[in-house]
């Protein structure tokens, strides 16, 4: 068994917390292609479509269909280098294309029957199913090569897309698409050892890059169809207010404006203003006069919550994990640490504020969007439709950042839309676009978290001891992802598998339910359970004089990769080396998604304050498919991170969200962003995560630092907010 | 009716004076390179050039620039700076969900149209405007450099 797989036994995750929810058995499958994968495709006269996942056409185009959305954490180009590894493409025939929703077809095998995109999985779950969906194509085209030639198809080779024979034939996939459309589907292919790759652990060059740099790339927020009207909305003020009255008749004077809709979905209640254009609907959106029903509206502060939070976390909890006896150790221990953290809620503040088009038809509904639970919305869309979610066809388009945003299992912005047209009455296609300050006043945050921690040490320095309490909202509870379990995994992830060893130990959880619509968030429980547990080890190490990185080794000897991450990122930061007087280091190391990730962060004493000049970042991933993808991730996430260590929060006064655009909610800026460097620990098992992994470590690995300046450790995030500015 | 000097082309708009020229752009003459983030000149996804100027369209009332040259991201490939820069963007692989790509592009073309050899201050004072929620700054600046190096080279 490999290391990975031994983590993922002994580690309960978020994957399995969701295949747990599911109903179904995971299996490695491979769905047909043909008429069932793409019926418009596959009636094209040539085209070879041995698979749902791989299309090639007669000019040797080779399409990856990607089940999964490209957000910018590079899925379309992670999937198609492993069809083209399989297939011995050249690169510049692939395109990628993002698949329709059909889970029959595009489930997330990490998942269960249920297609989307999140957790880390889309290279996770996809390897070996495109590695065989790449494999049966080339079997295919080689077969095909073989029966024209009259030779052996052992003697046959492809390499950057062309089919060789040693006697000197050859041929492009374009020229052989006709003859293996109409072989049969072997039912046994062999994909290549990884010892026999030529692309995967190279870097290609992204296939989105291009249309991305020169504005062609389309997002929801780009398309259009003829006909299509623009709805702006103005949502009730308060989570749980309803529509009581509104008075449309400024709103309709503006020109353009088409009609004025009151909605209610499971999610929010508003109205909406239907106009030409977004200019038009966004001026009758603001004439608008109504009058809200806030009877059973959420109206309490962030300020509030967060002191029933403290009280909460002096209280048991309920039990998420437990070894050995902690208040028997706490007794005999020669010393003992607390400390509390507490944690805002969080927007996601993807740069493209949500938006959907939809248009309806007669028991049917189309949809286009960057497309990230196309399962869940599929079903609550048909919902509200009364239809049945097969009807409910919908495309993807690429997303302007997400970060666990449009993830969400109620479909918020996706309902509304549909309720939005379905309140006009009329086959006109709808767009809604949220401006910015909708969006991050919509909900759906990372919740606000208290945590409580002690711990024990022995004379000698050695953690005996260790109590994690977590205050906060549930992400799952009421969803169908909840488990009915009184732990919600993605509450205490991070903290129930802490991976140092210590004897005794207990997680405990107190989940509390305020009426404050809450989500994942990039990596998730691991964006506060990171944090305290890195930095109250820090306090440990600081108060008992131990090195932090030694402190870590000697607690990780059951844990070979976190060892190695660990010892990576030391070598590669030069932590053992002599510092300058003015150089302070901080370290801290976390597992999500089945990856590994350690990082230093290198701050400068300066004039103005402690700069953040660089991070060193060492991450096990398993096999990295694009190391330059992984390399993009890993700064991606310590900027977002690092956004919300800085300076994310958001606050609630008497049930309203105080923030609306980037002035109040500010977000890293060029100045602010540090030097990455990334190395990646070699490895040939299967590929873990890398879109989140990275974003939990920075905020502890800076935490760690500054606390060396002045000995005062960092207990409340963001860092603005306790008065910390870097330089 | 107005009339616009867009990408050196002369287009006609019914769009009320008080449109923002993002919203013109995008709706009503199908340029949908620049990208709408928060309405209120603080994100850069719609910058543009109005004469050459890096500029925020999503806060310009149309009737201000009728009688300005405006160029997009659909044609500062066009220009030399503009093609390196976007060259640099691809080389680098700078784009992750892209969206504020453009605007990045916008900002970074008209800093090296007047500074061919920017520093990382300059760097980070003409581009601290633009967000990107992916974070790709360490991208954008070498990425910059690499088209300041192909300027001048």
């Amino acid at each position: 068994m490999s290391a990975i797989e031994q983590d993922a036994r002994i580690h309960a995750t978020r994957r399995d917390v969701l295949k747990g929810g599911a109903v179904l058995t995971v299996a490695m499958w491979l769905p047909a292609g043909g008429a069932q994968a793409n019926a418009a495709d596959a009636t094209k006269a040539g085209t070879f479509v041995p698979n749902a996942f791989v299309r090639i056409d007669q000019d040797s185009t080779v399409t990856v269909l990607s089940k999964h959305v490209e957000m910018g954490q590079g899925a379309y180009t992670g999937l198609a280098t492993i069809v083209a590894e399989e297939l011995d493409a050249d690169w510049n025939q692939i395109r990628v294309e993002g698949a329709p929703a059909d889970a029959k077809l595009y489930n997330n095998l990490a998942f269960g029957p249920f297609q989307g995109t999140g957790g880390s999985t889309a290279i996770a779950n996809s390897y070996d199913q495109l590695k065989k969906a790449g494999a049966t194509a080339r079997a295919m085209l080689v077969t095909a090569a073989a029966n024209r030639w009259n030779v052996p198809a052992s003697e046959i080779t492809i390499a950057a897309g062309v089919v060789q024979h040693k006697s000197g034939k050859s041929a492009r996939f374009g020229e052989l698409v006709a003859d293996a459309a109409k072989l049969p589907v072997p039912a046994e292919v062999k994909p290549k050892d990884p010892s026999a790759y030529n692309r995967i652990g190279k870097s290609a060059p992204r296939v989105d890059s291009r249309a991305k740099s020169t504005g062609k790339a389309i997002f929801t927020q780009d398309f259009k169809l003829p006909g299509m009207l623009t709805a702006v909305v103005a949502h009730a003020p308060r989570f749980g207010g309803k529509v009581k009255n509104f008075d449309a008749s400024k709103a309709k004077e503006i020109k353009g404006v088409k009609a004025v809709v009151a909605f209610e979905t499971p999610a929010r209640a508003g109205v909406a203003v239907v106009a030409t254009d977004f200019w038009a609907a966004k001026k009758g959106r603001d004439a608008l006069s109504v009058e809200w029903d806030e009877s059973n509206a959420f109206k309490q502060s962030s300020d509030e919550m967060l002191k029933e939070y403290r009280e909460l976390s002096k209280q048991p909890g309920d039990i998420a994990k437990q070894e050995g006896d902690v208040e028997k150790a706490f007794a005999s221990a020669a010393r003992t640490f607390e400390a509390t953290y507490e944690f805002p809620y969080l927007a996601h503040a993807a740069m493209e504020p949500m938006n959907c088009v939809v248009q309806l038809g007669q028991g049917s509904c189309e949809v286009w969007n960057g497309e990230q639970f196309q399962t869940a919305d599929q079903m609550n869309i048909a919902k509200l439709l009364g239809i049945a979610p097969k009807d409910v066809k919908i495309n993807q388009l690429y997303a302007g950042g997400s970060f666990g945003r449009r993830a969400n299992p109620l479909s918020d912005y996706l309902v509304e839309t549909v309720a939005i047209a379905k309140a006009m009455g009329t086959p006109d296609p709808v767009k809604l676009v949220w401006t910015r300050e909708d969006d991050m006043q919509a909900g759906y945050y990372r919740p606000m978290y208290v945590h409580w921690l002690k711990a024990g040490v022995d004379a000698q320095g050695k953690i005996v001891a260790w109590q994690h309490r977590i205050v906060g909202q549930s992400i799952t509870r009421g969803t169908f992802f909840d488990t009915k379990s009184k732990i919600d995994f993605t509450s205490v992830e991070g903290a129930q598998n802490l991976p140092y060893h210590i004897p005794n130990l207990q997680v405990e959880l107190h989940t509390t339910e305020p009426k404050v619509p809450v989500l994942w968030w990039r990596s998730v429980g691991s964006t506060h359970t990171a944090f305290s547990t890195e930095c109250f080890l820090d306090d440990i190490a600081r108060e008992t004089k131990q090195d932090p990185y030694a402190l870590r080794r000697s607690l990780l000897e059951k844990h070979p990769r976190h060892l190695a991450v660990l010892d990576l990122v030391a070598e590669k930061s030069g932590w053992k080396k002599q510092r300058a007087a003015d150089e302070i280091y901080g370290l801290a190391l976390h597992e999500s998604f089945n990856s590994v990730v350690g990082q230093v962060a290198k701050l400068k004493k300066t004039p103005n304050g402690p700069k953040l000049v660089s991070v060193v970042c060492a991450v096990d991933c398993g096999i990295a498919v694009n190391p330059n993808i992984v390399a993009m991730q890993m700064e991606s996430g310590i900027g977002y991170g690092l956004s919300a260590a800085l300076m994310g929060a958001v606050t609630l006064k008497e049930g309203r969200v105080e923030q609306g655009n980037f002035d109040d909610y500010p977000v890293l800026r060029i100045n602010e962003m540090p030097a990455v460097e990334t190395h990646i620990v070699p490895s040939r098992n299967k590929p873990t995560g890398v879109g989140e992994p990275g974003t939990p470590v920075i905020a502890p690995a800076l935490a760690n630092a500054l606390a060396q300046i002045d000995g005062k450790p960092t207990r409340s995030l963001p860092l603005s907010a306790q008065g910390v500015k870097l330089a | 009716m107005i009339t616009l000097d867009i990408n050196g082309q002369k287009v006609q708009t019914d769009a009320e004076p008080d449109t923002p020229l993002l919203w013109v752009l995008r709706d009503h003459l199908g340029m949908t390179g620049s990208k709408f983030g928060c309405g209120k000149a603080l994100c850069g996804a719609c910058t543009v050039h109005i004469d050459g100027n890096a500029t925020r369209s999503c806060v310009l009332p149309v009737s201000a620039v009728a009688s300005s040259k405006i160029t997009t991201i659909e044609a500062v490939g066009q220009s030399k700076v503009g093609k390196a820069v976007q060259d640099a963007w691809i080389a680098e692989d700078v784009p992750q969900c892209g969206y504020c790509q453009s605007g990045q592009i916008m900002s970074a073309t008209a800093l090296l149209v007047t500074n061919n050899k920017p520093t990382d201050a300059d760097i980070d004072a003409a581009m601290s405007g633009n967000v990107c929620r992916c974070a790709t700054y360490v991208r954008i600046r070498a990425a910059i450099k690499r088209a300041a190096g192909s300027l001048t080279t």
